[in-house]
């Protein structure tokens, strides 16, 4: 008899608990960052602090490793199982919302108005997707290796010539100091070739495809831009500036830091750890080729999926988690870049005179997205396997054209990807 | 023969079921999916309808041509030599792209038969490629790994002390996730400091010069080989072992008494009762290294210049990376054809000959 009565108030105390989660309704949500200590600190910190500050809505998280998220996303879909709020990188953002995964955002366009653009993801007019941060890329080199090889420090007004960074590179060469004059990470065959290489091919003035129709990538990947610059890329590898594809991840981790690389091409989300290591570490902007200086952008972003039964729910939670204490939070912790000046000047290391305020100007000046279409998850990969077999001395325009050709066979089998 | 199996052996059909079950669920059942897909133009995500297109898929990767350049003339007739002595050629692309026939074939491979270049062209290089490089595969892993795991049999079958220590040792990379075993060669094979370059600098007195295995492409592959074989040679040994075991011993002592010498103890002895064994290995060595991914994601991609594609990877990464799963189910259908028939093949000229 104890015992019942025991367990009977258990279970009354037990519905006592439950009762105040009843009332709201239950928002599912997915995030990339299983496995990331930091990262999943934060994403639960936003998302209690949200369950306590209203009393409609209780959403719960699921997190999954990064490798496996978009194909998580993918089978979710497929089985008619997508959460109410999904997290999705940039570039991907308008496959999903082509293939009928994703519902515009509904929160008015100007709450969102002094984000840096690489944060918003737009696709037919209509933004799907808002991200917390922007990445950048920079050339990571110390003051000291600038000052002992003679070399200008280039600006953002003023940045290297193609010329002047071949002669940079040739510098650190003869100096006979450093195992590779630049490293560019080509051991991540993954979706850092397009995000961090692309751009260079923007710089000579081409493209991964032709942004006017983006129906075809003939002129733009193969045309006389790419071509020199698929010359000059594959000239990197066999005039011995860098490192190739068969790069060991452990070397690249350190390399710099261990002074064995003079230059290293590299994104804002190691910066943290670089500047902890090196004192004198400077952060370049990306040379100029001829036209203009480019680096990516488009980080992971938050999205509503079409499924959901409670758009209005999620919307309230991505307006929530887009507060300038968050993103600041963010900015902090991995050395993220906030996505507005407000939450900039919050931050240690964006606000003015801040070590890494240089990225925020990098991403405001320079930032280009990826290409905006649907075709884009193919053309990343024809892109990575293009650059690979260059770099490791394929014909260059034989390469290009190659990627030519599957890019406009993809596009045309997939009926122009809705454009 | 029928009601002996159904209605006498209720029990095991009951054991059996839960098995049953999953195999056709998640084997037999996704393989007829994989026809029916290959025959569409399915994509992985897309709001477009799907639609039937007969065998376009199978043209798409097995279409192959062959083309004649000739070499480009000056204005008397000769063919223009660059400095090295070599004829020049047009752009086989100026050939592909204005004839619809050939539009987006690529050069697989040519050769050169008087002034003329003969031009084998394939409507997708990088599956032919991962085609040979997939045979090229199972005929060294085969008889290789077979024969390795026959020897550590041989030498493990034997009554010593601690040679249980020995079995385990050689069993030890088959329980290792083949990934992790993946990820450790890539760093043993590092062009810069890996352990392979500095033991072989080591045993040479420096002579040796680095090699970057898994970043040229004519190393590429055999390195791949050598550790595929290496990592599931164990799992072989252990099933020749098992066949050595239920060889009868008196045979030996028979052979013994009859004065045999130990290698005619192995040829008319010992071999002749591991037949059933040798087929088993073989058949299953083949399917397996037929099988080939993990170590290629994990360690090369594919690359470089498609030294390591293989079917199987190709299958996933158009699949799944390239969103294209009819174009991936094509793959798996035609190596699930090549395999079949290699070991039917292989069963018939194994089979008992009375």
């Amino acid at each position: 008899m104890k015992l019942m009565k025991h367990l009977a108030g258990v279970m009354i105390a037990s519905t006592c608990l439950c009762a105040p989660a009843l009332a709201q309704t239950e928002l599912t949500m997915w995030y990339h960052g299983a496995g990331n200590e930091v990262e999943s600190r934060i994403i639960n910190q936003i998302i209690s602090d949200f369950n306590a500050s209203q009393s409609d809505w209780q959403v719960s998280l699921e997190s999954f490793p990064q490798g496996s998220y978009n194909d998580s996303i993918v089978a979710a879909a497929l089985a008619g199982n997508l959460p109410d709020i999904v997290d999705v990188d940039g570039p991907i953002m308008p496959n999903w919302a082509w293939a009928g995964y994703l519902q515009p955002l509904p929160i008015d366009e100007s709450e969102f108005a002094d984000f840096l653009p690489g944060t918003k993801g737009v696709w037919e007019g209509k933004l799907y997707s808002i991200g917390l941060w922007d990445a950048a890329v920079a050339l990571y080199a110390r003051q000291s290796t600038l000052d002992d090889l003679g070399l200008r420090t280039p600006t953002l007004d003023n940045p290297w010539s193609g010329e002047e960074f071949i002669a940079a590179l040739d510098a650190a060469k003869a100096s006979g100091k450093f195992e590779y004059a630049l490293d560019l990470g080509m051991n991540d065959q993954g979706e850092w070739y397009p995000y961090a290489f692309s751009p260079f091919l923007q710089s000579f003035g081409g493209d991964i495809v032709d942004r006017s129709t983006y129906q075809t990538a003939e002129g733009a990947l193969n045309g006389d831009a790419a071509l020199a610059f698929g010359e000059w890329w594959q000239s990197l590898f066999t005039g011995g500036y860098a490192p190739g594809t068969s790069e060991d991840p452990a070397d690249q981790e350190t390399g710099f830091i261990d002074g064995r690389f003079a230059f290293q091409w590299n994104g804002n989300w190691r910066a943290v750890a670089t500047m902890e290591a090196v004192d004198d570490v400077v952060f370049l902007p990306a040379p100029d080729f001829g036209a203009g200086n480019k680096i990516g952008a488009g980080s992971w972003q938050f999205g509503v999926s079409a499924s959901s039964d409670h758009p209005e729910g999620a919307a309230e939670f991505i307006k929530f988690a887009t507060q300038d204490k968050y993103l600041a939070a963010f900015s902090d912790a991995i050395g993220l870049i906030p996505s507005t000046p407000s939450a900039a000047e919050m931050t240690e290391n964006y606000k003015d005179g801040g070590p890494l305020a240089v990225f925020y100007d990098l991403s405001e000046a320079q930032a280009l997205v990826r290409p905006v279409t649907p075709g884009y998850v193919v053309q990343s990969k024809i892109f990575t396997k293009a650059m690979a077999d260059i770099a490791n001395g394929a014909d260059v325009a034989d390469t290009l054209d190659a990627a030519v050709d599957e890019i406009d066979a993809d596009i045309q089998s997939n009926d122009g990807y809705g454009h | 023969m029928a009601s002996k199996l159904t209605l006498s052996n209720r029990t095991g059909w009951a054991f059996a079921l839960p098995g049953f079950a999953l195999i056709l669920g998640f084997i037999v059942l996704p393989f007829f999916f994989a026809i029916g897909l290959s025959l569409t133009n399915q994509r992985l995500i897309s709001p477009n309808p799907t639609q039937f297109v007969g065998f376009q898929n199978y043209q798409q990767l097995l279409g192959l041509a062959v083309v004649t350049l000739e070499p480009e003339r000056d204005d008397a007739g000769e063919a223009i030599r660059n400095e090295a002595g070599d004829i020049q050629y047009p752009r086989l692309r100026e050939i592909t792209r204005s004839d619809p026939q050939y539009r987006g074939m690529r050069e697989w491979f040519r050769w050169t038969s008087g002034e003329n270049a003969r031009i084998v062209i394939a409507s997708d290089v990088v599956f032919m490629k991962a085609l040979v490089n997939t045979f090229l595969f199972v005929l060294v892993v085969a008889p290789v790994q077979g024969g390795l795991a026959l020897v550590l049999a041989l030498l493990i079958n034997q009554k010593l002390r601690g040679i249980n220590v020995f079995r385990t040792i050689y069993f030890m990379p088959v329980v290792v996730s083949i990934v992790v075993v993946s990820l450790l060669w890539r760093f043993i094979y590092d062009g810069q400091n890996g352990l392979l370059n500095s033991i072989l600098q080591g045993l040479t007195f420096g002579l040796f010069q680095p090699v970057d295995w898994l970043g040229n492409p004519s190393t590429a592959l055999p390195a791949i080989m050598a550790m595929s074989i290496w990592q599931a040679v164990g799992f072989f040994m252990v099933i020749w072992l098992a066949g050595l075991q239920t060889i009868s011993p008196t045979l030996y002592e028979a052979a013994a008494i009859e004065g045999a010498s130990k290698s005619q103890t192995f040829r008319y002895v010992t071999w002749p009762g591991l037949r059933n064994t040798a087929v088993l290995v073989l058949i299953v060595i083949t399917m397996q290294a037929f099988a080939l991914f993990a170590q290629i994601d994990v360690m090369t991609n594919g690359g470089p210049l498609d030294s390591t594609q293989t079917l199987v990877f190709q299958s996933v990464e158009r699949g799944y990376g390239k969103q294209d799963i009819s174009g991936g189910s094509t793959i798996s259908v035609i190596l699930f054809v090549i395999v079949l028939t290699i070991s039917l093949i292989q069963r018939w000229l194994t089979r008992e000959r009375y």
